[in-house]
């Protein structure tokens, strides 16, 4: 048919194509991550904001959650910054090397770096960006989030994170924690990258937590990117414990060698609308990777995950976990796809997402999908979705629990599941502390 | 695991070569002009000597089309159709409007006899002594050219006739509830189709009536450059029952020829339909080349509580399938069910699937679907099931598996699952370890390999449905389910 659809620019978009011209001069780096910047945005001008009709964003409709386009966060003050970083409590009892970025701005001050071991480079992004760093190359390695709309967003406005690189054979003992606070009275937007390169069997422990200034509608793009080397283990824990008024995008891209260990957990209880995106590429054979999510939303929450996994290769496995628990007029969504190429032969992936609505007007959205074109391989996807089950709760209340405190312990039970695939003690208490804090807040 | 050698075998024999029907019936016959007009629609409906209204109908939903953009959310790709170059109507000259059988071409009647359906009644009495009866409406390209049994089904009061003679003859039941399930402007090719269709079934079963017999439609494209556009409409009132089925056969050429019909069921309260589907149309050459296309609109409500509408599909032709029977679940207690097979060969490409929207309380329904991808075919599941806010109690499983036969085809799964109410249980799975341990025990006990218990456990699962249908479909039907889903993928 012929019927040409002219776009129309929504306010935020027209003021983001205006911020984009006004900003670039100014972003760190130029020549090829200058033209980087321009091709990002050039997509974004021409396609405009993703909405419902886009389909790997038809339940989070960025367009309609992105009225407006905030303004740039700034390098905070020394004063504002020192105030928010002691308000950041996440994972603070975790014993940790610790880099801070206050309003996506790395502040090495604010840091400590002091336990790491030799072997260990760490360099704010916007000097990487400057000096034209080598890892900048490996920048959208992972072919399957080419396309995706907040990346290209995050590639245009990015000015500034870190750049970490762990070489050959080095364990990394002390977890790292990037430590990603936001303050402000108004609204603002912050678009951090971190890259992280993991050489030939190192291993290492990265934590990412967020959180930032209740009330204020402020937005957050973030990227790790993580490429991780044959015969590597990493673990990887992120947090989003952000404000409640903020609209926080955030994308973890990873690319892993042969005989390599993954695992992730992605934690959300903040933000009033969240989308949390992973893509993970097999490119050596022989790797394990676990997965796992627990989302616990209430009041008129979204959250968002968001998840492609590439099996490029053959004889790679993937064990995919989320649990998701919706109160209140919330909405969870979990969008999964396996891809399974001609070559992924003797693949064995497993998806599986629960979710449990604990409200009468809470909604969610499941999408667990299989790409596969290779004919030996081992592939499953589950997706459930219900109230608690009232025989188990019968049970509980029959032997003396009431009712809050019975709903309590089979949701703990619940996310408690996917928690458990974490492995650092410290930060696996710290969750379910998280946990239990959410189930107490609702009950009060 | 790779699929194990007597599936890989079975579904040889289903090849795109292998196809039976791909031969041509040479008669005269009546074109409109090539193209697409508001002419075009007029001369249609002149033909059909349709009421005013029902012009304005088709002529409403022509300008609506004109508007609107191919969907290519779908997982399959042709090249772009130029529908200018298409005859939206072809009937055969002799007659186009046969009062008996006696005055339909022997050309076409013989054309239903190699396609093995029988038209003459005492043909069919003969032909299976006490066996179940069978009346069939037959469509030759854009014409209904004979319905059996119409006379004994009357009796029961059971209306079952070509949808043209009902727009002329039951004018009010046809405006009453045409387009009620699916609105004219729903998709892009609903909305061609109720511009242009031609002809069709139409089924009306009065208030608590068990139909007498099974009522079925055999569809079948003939002409070169003709799409077929075809109207199915069902009507169950308060506690009927009826089971329709539908086949469908094209002859072989190496054009790609269009077939966009609507389907839409109706159960009142207490009703229950049974629509099933052989669909064969030609599936294009072994280089892909030629074949139908096939993008369909089914769907079924129900209206009325404690109603039922069970979608049987098996799906072996078309070059392209684009198909989602769905069911509406209005009525409390209501009930959907979906049973698919989809078997695909050569360059095929099926994206097929259902939806189940709940939106009455204590409604349930399942979707069993087996998607079988072979050579470099690609076969897509694709599904909906959303609970609505006053769905209470809704309930559904889902139980998709595919399997792959060698490296070059490719096999998707793409559920969506939306609830917006707790109390609403969905539960969706993709693999084949669903068999208990205490069947498989039972089998192996008895002296059948792992391999033979997992075929039969799982064909009778799907076997209990096929069965029903009756014999002229039953026999390709039957060698589908005895395919083992071993080394299914998930």
């Amino acid at each position: 048919m012929s019927a040409e659809v002219t776009p129309i620019r929504t306010a935020a978009e027209t003021a983001l194509i205006e911020r984009f011209k006004a900003a670039k001069g100014e972003l760190p780096g130029d020549g090829e991550v200058a033209k980087r910047r321009e091709e990002a945005f050039a997509r974004i001008e021409a396609a405009g904001l993703p909405h419902r009709r886009v389909e790997e964003w038809k339940y989070t409709d960025l367009r309609g959650l992105m009225r407006e386009a905030a303004p740039l966060a700034p390098l905070p003050s020394a004063a504002e910054a020192a105030g928010a970083i002691a308000a950041a409590e996440a994972f603070a009892a975790v014993d940790a090397v610790r880099l801070t970025f206050v309003n996506g701005h790395f502040l090495p001050g604010a840091s400590s770096t002091g336990g790491l071991p030799a072997g260990v480079e760490i360099v704010p992004l916007a000097e990487a960006l400057a000096s034209g760093h080598a890892l900048l190359r490996e920048m959208g390695r992972v072919a399957v989030g080419k396309d995706n709309a907040a990346l290209a967003l995050n590639a245009a406005f990015m000015a500034d994170g870190a750049v970490i690189r762990v070489a050959d054979g080095v364990p990394v003992a002390q977890p790292l924690h990037l430590r990603f606070v936001n303050t402000g009275a108004a609204p603002f937007a912050t678009s951090p990258r971190v890259l992280v390169a993991v050489g030939e069997g190192a291993s290492v422990t990265l934590l990412e937590t967020h959180e930032g200034t209740a009330g204020v509608a402020y937005q957050t793009n973030t990227v790790v990117e993580i490429f991780a080397g044959a015969g590597t283990n990493v673990s990887h824990v992120r947090l989003n414990a952000e404000g409640d008024g903020a609209l926080a995008l955030s994308t973890l891209a990873v690319s892993l060698g042969a005989e390599a260990l993954f695992n992730t957990l992605g934690v959300v209880t903040g933000s009033a609308a969240a989308r949390h995106q992973l893509f993970l590429a097999f490119e050596g054979e022989g790797s394990k990777v676990s997965i796992g999510g627990a989302t616990m939303i209430g009041g008129r929450q979204h959250a968002d995950t968001t998840l492609v996994v590439d099996h490029a290769v053959p004889g790679c496995e993937s064990r995919e976990l989320f649990k998701t628990v919706v109160d209140g007029e919330a909405t969870g969504v979990f969008q999964g796809k396996i891809i399974v190429r001609p070559d992924a032969q003797k693949t064995d992936g497993r998806m599986m997402s629960a979710a449990l609505l604990l409200s009468e007007t809470g909604t969610m959205n499941n999408k667990p999908e299989l790409e596969i074109f290779a004919d030996d391989v081992q592939c499953a996807h589950g997706a459930t979705c219900g109230a608690l089950d009232e025989d188990l709760l019968f049970y509980l209340m029959a032997r003396g629990l009431p009712r809050g405190e019975a709903e309590a312990l089979l949701v703990q039970a619940f996310l408690g599941e996917a928690i458990e695939l974490v492995a650092h003690e410290g930060v696996r208490e710290a969750l379910l502390g998280r946990t239990a804090a959410w189930l107490a807040a609702r009950a009060a | 695991m790779p699929a194990v050698q007597e599936t890989v075998e079975r579904v040889k024999t289903l090849d795109v070569d292998q196809y039976k029907y791909g031969f041509e019936t040479h008669i005269e016959v009546d074109k409109a002009p090539k193209g697409l007009s508001e002419d075009i629609v007029r001369f249609i409906s002149q033909k059909k000597g349709e009421p005013e209204w029902m012009t304005e109908w088709r002529l409403e939903a022509y300008r609506r089309w004109v508007t609107m953009r191919e969907p290519t959310w779908a997982r399959v790709s042709y090249p772009k159709i130029d529908y200018q170059d298409l005859y939206y109507y072809a009937a055969p000259k002799k007659n186009p409007a046969p009062k008996s059988l006696d005055e339909v071409d022997p050309e076409i009647l013989k054309t239903y006899e190699k396609l093995g359906i029988p038209l003459r009644e005492q043909e069919i009495l003969a032909g299976v002594e006490g066996g179940s009866r069978v009346a069939v409406d037959a469509v030759f390209d854009s014409v209904s050219v004979a319905t059996t049994f119409k006379e004994e089904l009357r009796k029961a009061g059971v209306i079952f006739c070509s949808i043209s003679e009902a727009i002329r003859e039951h004018a009010e039941l046809v405006r009453k509830y045409l387009g009620s399930v699916v609105p004219v402007s729903d998709n892009f090719f609903a909305t061609l189709n109720s511009a242009v269709f031609t002809d069709g079934s139409f089924v009306y079963v009065p208030e608590g009536v068990r139909c007498p017999m099974e009522l079925s439609t055999y569809f079948r494209i003939n002409e070169r450059k003709t799409g077929q556009f075809e109207r199915t409409l069902i009507i169950a009132d308060k506690g009927s029952y009826v089971s329709y089925l539908e086949g469908c056969t094209a002859p072989q050429r190496d054009e790609n020829q269009l077939h966009a019909a609507v389907v839409e069921l109706i159960a009142l309260d207490d009703a229950e339909i049974k629509y099933s589907t052989v669909q064969n149309w030609y599936p294009g050459d072994a280089q892909g080349k030629g074949g139908v296309y096939n993008f369909v609109t089914k769907r079924g409500d129900c209206r009325g509580a404690n109603s039922k509408i069970s979608w049987t599909q098996v799906e072996t032709g078309s070059a392209i399938t684009w198909k989602y029977p769905s069911c509406i679940l209005r009525g409390d207690n209501s009930r959907g069910e979906f049973y698919s097979i989809a078997i695909s060969n050569g360059y095929q490409q099926v994206d097929s699937g259902t939806k189940m929207l709940h939106l009455g309380k204590n409604t349930t329904s399942r979707i069993i679907s087996k998607g079988i991808a072979a050579g470099r075919s690609e076969n897509t599941y694709r599904g909906l099931v959303s609970a609505h806010r006053k769905a209470t109690g809704a309930r559904n499983f889902t139980n998709c598996d595919s399997l792959l036969i060698g490296d070059k085809c490719g096999a998707h799964t793409v559920p969506y699952i939306e609830s917006k109410n707790a109390s609403a249980v969905f539960e969706h799975e993709a693999t084949t370890s669903k068999i208990s341990d205490d069947q498989m025990f039972y089998c192996l006990q008895r002296g059948l390999d792992e391999e033979e218990a997992v075929a039969l456990i799982v064909n009778g699962f799907v076997k209990d449905v096929l069965q029903q249908l009756p014999m002229e479909f039953a026999v390709e039907a039957q060698k589908l389910i005895s395919i083992s889903l071993e080394g299914s993928v998930g």
